[in-house]
């Protein structure tokens, strides 16, 4: 439980929402429409392959709903949402995929 | 530039940012339900999906703050776990840093990993696209996206109960984000990317303060450059 005082919690969620505002903003608010380097734009390119893959690991592996141990639906839901975006190049399709796995596992394995 | 096509974006981006009512009501929802859990109020639930919109963070921050970490720490923590959306900032601004400051700042409120994941692959496929398209489809984008957000947070705190395991709630945002890595995987440089910030998110997961994602993510970026520049020079 969340025991600390109210001003606490207001304060996380004020620092929160300033500091993400402030790295949303950093970029595109002072660096405006004067161009990158081209090596820079080269490293961005791959953010998203680069660092969502990383963000989502180590829940796909250790599960916290099963208190960190590998979960053999969770690990083919997340196979099966790899595979069918993949070849679909479609992410609902990719996500249903997933879904249908994670559910049709967990119901099998009880 | 013309109204016509900056409709024509905006509907894009609508139609686009729409599938994915079907993950944030069920993540939105869930926050709603833990935070109120794990002891906020309403309001205080509602004040972190509004404030900070930024779900990975949020939940770290309410772990944390359930952990009873002093509130330095969680700050900290979290911010790391966004730290990615500089990268997404920086990644934005060649094709959104002309606009004026009040969009800026409109568009860097609403910079979340799905808004970023679109648009970012939208304005590359189409170098086209003028700005006022750009910031037509981005905000079509949001539209359904944000709002979405907010109501199922609320709809989650006012459940405020526990809800049942078997729906694997928890499972939801990693599905999300690999259904929006698969498809992007088009190029051996892309792959190596991914399978580097795999391995090292993994092998650097004792790193406290998920400090370990943010190296991963940095070196992965590298090794996407790398091979790009290796692959141009072979042809």
């Amino acid at each position: 439980m969340i025991t600390q005082p109210s001003w606490e919690i207001w304060a996380v969620i004020v620092g929160l929402g300033v500091g993400s505002f402030a790295m949303r903003f950093s970029f595109l608010g002072l660096v405006g429409d004067r161009n990158l380097p081209p090596w820079v734009l080269r490293h961005l390119r791959y953010t998203a392959v680069a660092v969502l893959p990383g963000l989502v690991a180590p829940a796909v592996i250790w599960p916290a709903a099963t208190g960190g141990d590998p979960d053999p639906a969770r690990l083919s839901a997340a196979l099966m949402t790899c595979v069918a975006g993949y070849y679909s190049r479609n992410v609902m399709i990719a996500v249903i995929a997933g879904a249908l796995t994670l559910y049709g596992m967990l119901w099998l394995l009880g | 530039m013309s109204e016509a096509t900056q409709k024509a974006a905006f509907w894009l981006g609508v139609r686009h940012g729409l599938p994915f009512i079907f993950l944030l009501v069920p993540f939105g929802t869930l926050f709603g339900v833990v935070g109120t859990e794990a002891g906020l109020n309403v309001l205080e639930v509602m004040a972190f999906s509004i404030v900070v919109i930024a779900g990975a963070a949020q939940f770290t921050a309410v772990s944390l703050m359930v952990d009873n970490a002093p509130t330095l720490i969680v700050l900290a923590t979290s911010l790391a776990v966004n730290l990615r959306m500089a990268m997404y900032s920086a990644a934005l601004t060649p094709h959104l840093g002309a606009a004026k400051l009040w969009q800026r700042s409109f568009i860097a409120y609403f910079m979340v990993d799905q808004a970023f994941a679109l648009s970012s692959v939208k304005f590359e496929e189409r170098k086209e696209w003028s700005l006022s398209e750009k910031l037509g489809y981005y905000v079509g984008v949001i539209v359904p996206v944000a709002p979405c957000w907010y109501l199922a947070t609320l709809a989650g705190a006012l459940i405020g109960e526990a809800m049942p395991e078997a729906l694997a709630l928890d499972f939801a945002l990693p599905i999300v984000f690999l259904a929006l890595i698969a498809p992007a995987l088009r190029t051996q440089a892309h792959m190596a990317a991914a399978m580097t910030s795999v391995i090292l998110a993994l092998a650097l997961a004792w790193i406290p303060y998920s400090l370990g994602v943010l190296i991963a993510g940095l070196v992965a970026m590298a090794v996407g450059a790398r091979v790009e520049t290796w692959q141009e020079a072979q042809q």
